[in-house]
């Protein structure tokens, strides 16, 4: 669905040159879902500007549903849907009659632009809305307006740039459903971006993390969290000989173990099977556990061990 | 093309349709000059002997509306540039230069309306019609308003994404020429260069040219000044705006 070779882009900024994708290589396979997660300026919104044909790249080639981003731009915006970060339906006009001139613009005419208005409408619940302007919606229902502009026209592929930011939970959850559900319906390939780490984490089948206009990291949030961070096991003990003996009997389960004071950390592939087996190595090994902890990585884990960052930190600088 | 062209124009018109007092309301300005300026003015002396002050003032608000106008249509772009509309009408297959042209299209119809209600509003004041002049004046203020709206956009779109360079030009540029165009008061008995300033001001031209042509004075050498001043804003209104257009906002 989507092929790209060495996409980079770089913007003149007074007089330097920043590079905001550096060469990205991606290819996504017709079905997936892909959330492309990274810290603010990573270069994602840019990648997706280039892959929607609204930024032509400085370098390198991509191409999209089936057609040259380059070439053949007009084919692409025919076959892709986008949703972008800012709300897409203009102030001075009414939802409905906005989301009859997407579907004109999609090539509809005026009658099937009509019918397929009210389609979306009922299908993202926006029915009681249809006369209203966006100025007096709340944020969750704009959301869902731009949603509905984005699939008038039933695109194979959806692109959507940090579709819940800005949203309370419940608005966020709400959004998501919809999307969840629309892309059973109708079979779409969804690329979506994203610095919710949780949500990232729950809803996408393929993780592309991207860092410095780089893909760093490319799998599934299990096995990008198996790879790249692990589960770790901690116990406390009661004195020091003891934490240096329950290090010991660790190495036959880790080849990551810390000592620190009277605590023990060691990385394992699955901690909720190692934990038993180790809590019964110690007792053999006449060492008592005072307290026995398991921490499950969050994606979070993983940017950090790949850049030495937290996506946190970045998210409240 | 022109499909395209007619998506735009309708997504455009539609509201006016819906809420067609708002017409009238972005008419405030003009008309209230009109007015309170054209009444005072019809009962102060000396003003160009032998006609009304009507004949001399009315044109000049007509061109005045067709500076405001565009003014608001470049606003109105530049607002869809900052929020996300823009962007998607940009991710579908829609034609770049309809998209220009159909928002042309609609400021041209508008000022077509409120060019002929100025008019109608000012023809039991006093105003005398000369049916082919009117016509002219008004084929030359659409130019005008098309050329100027096409200028305005272009403007809107080098002013992203802050928007500040756009407020910067329309007002530091759109008073100077109007009040430098004669527009509201005779140029005549000002400085030597003050009437220099107003000479080199193209809306000087359109403003003589237009009070030419609703006083029936086709053949005034002021007509094909103003012709010129018109005809090269449009050219390059037209082709800046397509070009910007073609190059991606």
């Amino acid at each position: 669905m989507i092929h790209t070779e060495g996409l980079a882009r770089e913007f003149r900024v007074r007089r330097q040159t920043v590079t905001a994708v550096a060469g990205i290589d991606l290819h996504v396979e017709p079905g997936e879902l892909v959330a492309l997660l990274g810290p603010n300026g990573a270069g994602k919104t840019t990648l997706l500007r280039m892959l929607t044909t609204l930024l032509p790249p400085t370098s390198g080639s991509a191409t999209v549903a089936g057609c040259d981003i380059h070439s053949d731009a007009g084919g692409v915006r025919a076959r892709i849907g986008y949703i972008g970060q800012k709300n897409s339906a203009g102030e001075n006009f009414r939802v409905r009659d906005e989301l009859v001139t997407q579907g004109r613009s999609y090539g509809l005419t005026r009658a099937r632009a009509r019918e397929r208005a009210d389609e979306v409408l009922a299908q993202l619940e926006l029915e009681p809305l249809a006369q209203r302007k966006p100025g007096t919606l709340s944020g969750g229902q704009r959301r869902r307006v731009d949603i509905a502009l984005g699939l008038i026209h039933r695109p194979g592929l959806l692109f959507l740039d940090e579709p819940s930011t800005g949203l309370d939970p419940q608005s966020r959850a709400s959004i998501w459903e919809h999307i969840l559900r629309l892309r059973r319906e109708q079979n779409m390939t969804v690329v979506l971006t994203t610095h919710y780490l949780e949500e990232a984490d729950r809803m996408a089948e393929r993780v592309v993390v991207v860092d410095h206009g780089r893909v760093i990291a490319d799998g599934t949030a299990e096995q990008l969290k198996n790879d790249l961070a692990g589960d770790h096991l901690t116990i406390t003990t009661e004195n020091e000989p003891d934490a240096g003996a329950a290090a010991t009997a660790a190495a036959r389960f880790s080849d990551e173990v810390a000592v620190d004071g009277l605590t023990v950390r060691l990385r394992v592939p699955r901690a909720v099977r190692a934990m038993p087996e180790y809590l019964r190595a110690l007792e053999a090994a006449g060492v008592k556990a005072v307290t026995a902890d398991i921490t499950q990585p969050t994606l979070d884990d993983v940017f950090l061990a790949l850049t030495g960052r937290s996506l946190r930190d970045d998210q409240a600088a | 093309m022109f499909r395209d062209t007619a998506t735009v124009f309708s997504r455009e018109f539609v509201p006016v349709l819906r809420e067609p007092l708002n017409l009238v309301f972005s008419m405030g300005q003009p008309l209230l000059f009109l007015f309170l300026f054209g009444s005072l003015l019809s009962g102060s002396p000396g003003l160009a002997a032998g006609e009304s002050a009507w004949q001399w003032f009315v044109p000049g608000i007509l061109v005045m509306l067709c500076l405001t106008g565009p003014l608001a249509a470049g606003y109105s772009l530049l607002v869809e540039l900052m929020g996300g509309s823009m962007e998607r009408l940009l991710v579908t297959p829609l034609n770049r230069t309809a998209m220009l042209v159909g928002r042309t299209l609609k400021e041209f119809v508008i000022l077509l309306v409120q060019a002929v209600l100025t008019i109608a509003l000012a023809v039991p004041l006093g105003f005398r019609l000369y049916p082919l002049g009117v016509l002219a004046g008004l084929a030359l203020l659409v130019v005008l308003g098309v050329g100027l709206g096409a200028l305005s956009f272009v403007l809107a779109i080098k002013s992203q994404p802050s928007g500040q360079l756009f407020w910067v030009v329309t007002q530091m540029l759109l008073f100077p020429m109007m009040l430098l165009s004669g527009m509201l008061l005779p140029m005549d008995y000002g400085p030597a260069w003050l009437r220099i300033a107003g000479d080199v001001n193209p809306v000087t031209h359109v403003v003589e040219a237009e009070r030419a042509l609703f006083a029936g004075r086709f053949a005034d050498i002021s007509v094909l000044y103003g012709s010129v001043a018109v005809v090269v804003i449009a050219v390059l209104g037209l082709w800046l705006g397509t070009r910007a257009m073609r190059r991606g906002v």
